[in-house]
């Protein structure tokens, strides 16, 4: 809608009426974003909007604006062809210490941790079979039900990937057909390489400025996804 | 009134997103710890005020911080409750309807038991009654086990109350939908669910678990404080900060 057609369409609304809905956007948003699944402009304007669209432009800006007032949080764009988006924090994390109320562990994201080191440290792509010859190491088979994580190969292949924390890509003129690993549009956010390489140090007993290429790219403001990233260290 | 927030505030509150619930010290250490990393003054005493402001900016979203005791230890904790009565909040986002039916089943077994509770026997005998899609034997034991991950239900050698948590976000809920069974604490006036209750039949008043501790520790001779009969009951000890389970 135009802007002229957003500001007859609110002439149309009680402000309590378009409060009503900016809240129903909001809490909607929320319950995706812990779910970690990214929000679909046109499922929003489905299933919440409804007969609200022609004012969506306002509505979904006091959104945001109410994102980023009260809950630190920033509404960002991940894909802007199908219009979806997902919630990342906006408070600045350089000087963040650990919080003194503990979270319950994810063991999902330890093992999406994993991957992500390895991608990384690879330089950005791997093929499948080096994530799971990886994974067998760590005893973890993607071949057979794992205790806490239940069907891994689906939980890498399927959930991380909906979730964005992934990308899985059929590599063109294979055969027999051979997958990829990248970092996702939300990894790029919400992880810090940073942070990555440090894990990789302590593992290896070894300085994280010997790896110098990931060790550049890590500490780089300049890399597109850094340069968005909010829970990232920057120094 | 609404009052403009820092990034202190926010961090609480995202804390508090992700955790759910926090007992009153773990809320005054992260209340400490929030304004410390943003190099905001940090009153002790003021964390109600603090949220109270960071309230004040949820409310039009039908959201809350609310405060509420534990049944188990009478602690005070905080938890970020819903509100909103749509389609939309986070249990009816979790769960299917006939989901829902069962666990609005398990409040109805609660709400008008004796003491808070209902067994899993009950519980599964009462599928026998859905409306909705039936759930089978295993599928109702697995989204008992779900409730409990969820901590919208605590259990203890099967039988099953309702968590903190749930009792603080639920409590308009329950005392809308049972105006008749609820029961409220005759100390803390607070709604009751494990609790004991004065046998004087004219009089009848429930007082929860950690209610009866404090309030009869160290007389003699315990009577009830509406009627004056003697409190038949175990008086339980108070029990000591930080020694118990967060629920
Ligand atoms: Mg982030
Ligand atoms: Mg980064
Ligand atoms: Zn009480
Ligand atoms: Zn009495």
């Amino acid at each position: 809608p135009s802007t002229s057609q957003v500001q007859r369409g609110l002439e149309k609304l009680t402000p309590a009426q378009v409060d009503q809905k900016t809240a129903e956007v909001v809490q909607y948003i929320l319950v995706k974003d812990q779910k970690k699944i990214p929000v679909r402009r046109a499922d929003l304007v489905k299933h919440v909007v409804k007969d609200y669209r022609t004012v969506y432009p306002e509505i979904i800006k006091r959104a945001m604006r109410t994102f980023e007032q009260v809950f630190g949080l920033k509404l960002v764009e991940i894909d802007s062809k199908n219009h979806m988006y997902v919630l990342v924090n906006n408070l600045d994390a350089s000087t963040a210490r650990p919080s003194p109320v503990e979270r319950p562990s994810n063991p999902k994201m330890g093992l999406l941790f994993v991957i992500l080191s390895v991608i990384f440290m690879k330089g950005g792509v791997v093929r499948e079979n080096l994530i799971w010859n990886t994974l067998k190491k760590l005893r973890v088979d993607p071949g057979q039900r794992h205790e806490e994580f239940g069907d891994v190969r689906k939980v890498i292949t399927d959930e991380f990937v909906r979730q964005r924390y992934l990308e899985y890509v059929r590599i063109p003129h294979t055969e027999p057909v051979e997958y990829e690993f990248r970092w996702g549009q939300r990894s790029d956010m919400e992880v810090s390489r940073a942070q990555i390489l440090e894990f990789m140090g302590q593992l290896h007993e070894q300085d994280p400025r010997s790896w110098t290429q990931q060790y550049r790219e890590a500490h780089s403001a300049a890399t597109a996804s850094s340069s968005q990233a909010s829970s990232s260290n920057h120094r | 009134m609404s009052r403009l927030l820092g990034d202190s505030h926010r961090r609480f509150l995202q804390t508090l997103m992700a955790v759910g619930i926090t007992d009153e010290q773990e809320a005054r250490a992260l209340y400490q710890h929030c304004c410390d990393t943003h190099k905001m003054p940090c009153t002790p005493d003021k964390l109600d005020e603090f949220i109270e402001a960071i309230n004040s900016r949820l409310q039009p979203m039908f959201m809350q911080i609310r405060k509420g005791m534990s049944e188990e230890n009478g602690h005070q904790y905080y938890a970020l409750v819903n509100m909103a009565e749509t389609d939309i909040t986070r249990m009816t986002s979790d769960y299917a309807d006939n989901e829902l039916e069962l666990f609005r089943k398990t409040l109805d077994l609660i709400v008008s038991s004796e003491n808070g509770t209902a067994s899993s026997t009950d519980i599964l005998n009462s599928t026998d009654t859905m409306t909705s899609k039936k759930l089978k034997k295993s599928e109702t034991e697995h989204l008992l086990t779900r409730l409990v991950q969820d901590k919208w239900l605590c259990e203890r050698r099967g039988e099953y109350t309702l968590s903190t948590r749930c009792i603080i976000e639920m409590e308009p809920y329950i005392r809308t939908m049972y105006q008749d069974q609820v029961k409220v604490c005759h100390i803390c006036h607070n709604i009751a669910f494990q609790c004991q209750i004065c046998e004087n039949p004219s009089c009848g008043i429930k007082i929860h678990n950690p209610c009866v501790a404090r309030y009869f520790k160290g007389r003699v001779e315990p009577r009830c404080p509406a009627c004056d009969d003697f409190w038949p009951h175990e008086i339980p000890e108070v029990r000591g900060l930080r020694s118990q389970s967060k629920r």
